[in-house]
């Protein structure tokens, strides 16, 4: 499920699946796009920042476009508890590679992968990012 | 700091930016035996075939001179000019020379890289050229040949170009000055659209003034609310976030500075202060 911005619209929530990871894009190209997030993560409910909800930052590849800042997304992720990724989207192998990675954060999210919790998994992941 | 009149020449020009990684064995005594070894090895490329000019025979006079105001700390190398002089065939003792090209390396205040480099190396991180690119070219190849350096293209960042806008806006300016301008590039459009932003010079200051709390010293977060200050008030009337379009040019009365790595200086009193913020952003490229 795609969304430019939070919260979803409340009309469907009846007809929603449940939400088991929440991926907030930042375009390091657009400060628009943080801004945005940053709106974005008021609205969501605090039981996500248990492991559900990880910021992906696109555009890393161009060092001369930057118009954020990292050490802001780092705080981010710091004040939210959550693991940041960094890719490029333009790059093939890496596109995919980062679907793989999101994939794979997904089936632990959503339980399917025993022995691993949402939340063992997010320390796991910041805990390495720190190193 | 710099005798306005030796540097005066250096304003009002359009000077391409490159990063050069340091110089190994370059030494200041011997300038004038660079000039004659690059004058030389121009005039070979133009046997080559590699002219810049078609038909006459054209004689290129190289000057390497030293420019040692321009430097930050006593620790920085002093700048170096190179100049390209073009003498007519037709007389050639007494002729004027036209000047064609210049391009002088630099190092304001770099100590975190000269301290890190080997005895045998000098630091002029950063490299402005004025002039054809074919002329560039070549000095370029005959410096990264003699010099065994590297030149890059410098670009700059609109991070960075925001932190320009932010302390270039701040500084005091004797005459009326011409309004500060934005220019931001639109992504993601079929046809490429500009939108040029321009402040007055005394509202844009007056905005900094109420944004900077400690006189001297900027933060990341006075540049951001700076800028956000200036976004809103555009959105609010034309309904535009310039926060998701790409800043590419920023123009004050100090100087003005293109993200390909273009810069213009104004002021001859904060020239210094310039060279300081582009010796740093080259320092970055080469590291």
């Amino acid at each position: 499920h795609l969304a430019t911005s939070l919260p979803l619209p409340s009309e469907r929530d009846h007809l929603r699946p449940r939400i088991d990871l929440i991926v907030f894009m930042i375009d390091i190209k657009s400060k628009y796009s943080l801004q945005n997030v940053e709106a974005s993560l008021a609205h969501v409910d605090a039981n996500f920042f248990l492991g559900k909800v990880c910021f992906l930052v696109t555009g890393v590849g161009r060092v001369n476009y930057c118009s954020v800042e990292t050490n802001a997304i780092w705080k981010l992720g710091e004040v939210y508890c959550s693991p940041v990724l960094f890719c490029e989207l333009e790059l093939e192998g890496i596109r995919v590679a980062t679907a793989q990675r999101l994939l794979r954060m997904l089936q632990i999210c959503a339980g399917h992968i025993p022995g691993v919790s949402a939340l063992s998994f997010g320390t796991l992941m910041r805990n390495s990012a720190d190193d | 700091n710099a005798d306005p009149q030796k540097t005066a020449f250096l304003l009002r020009k359009q000077w391409t930016l490159y990063s050069v990684t340091p110089l190994y064995r370059f030494s200041n005594a011997h300038l004038r035996d660079y000039a004659r070894l690059l004058s030389a090895f121009i005039a070979a490329e133009k046997q080559k075939g590699l002219a810049v000019e078609i038909g006459v025979e054209l004689d290129i006079k190289v000057a390497v001179s030293s420019l040692p105001d321009l430097k930050g700390s006593d620790q920085d190398q002093a700048a170096i000019l190179v100049q390209l002089s073009l003498r007519s065939p037709a007389s050639p003792k007494n002729s004027e020379e036209k000047l064609v090209w210049s391009g002088w390396f630099c190092c304001v205040s770099g100590d975190h890289l000269s301290e890190t480099v080997p005895e045998d190396f000098t630091c002029l991180p950063l490299f402005l050229a004025n002039g054809a690119e074919s002329y560039t070219s070549i000095v370029g190849s005959w410096f990264q040949k003699t010099f065994d350096c590297c030149f890059r293209r410098l670009a700059i960042s609109p991070l960075n170009l925001s932190w320009m806008a932010a302390m270039w806006t701040g500084c005091k300016v004797d005459k009326t000055t011409s309004a500060m301008e934005l220019v931001f590039s639109v992504p993601c459009l079929p046809q490429p659209l500009d939108i040029s932003y321009a402040i007055h010079p005394e509202d844009a200051k007056a905005l900094w003034d109420t944004v900077q709390k400690t006189p001297g010293e900027i933060t990341q977060e006075e540049v951001d609310v700076f800028m956000d200050c200036l976004y809103s008030h555009f959105h609010r009337h034309f309904k535009i976030h310039l926060s998701a379009t790409k800043l590419v040019k920023v123009s004050t009365a100090i100087a003005s500075a293109h993200c390909d790595g273009i810069i213009k200086f104004l002021q001859g009193q904060y020239l210094t202060g310039v060279l300081m913020l582009l010796t740093e952003l080259a320092i970055s490229q080469i590291q």
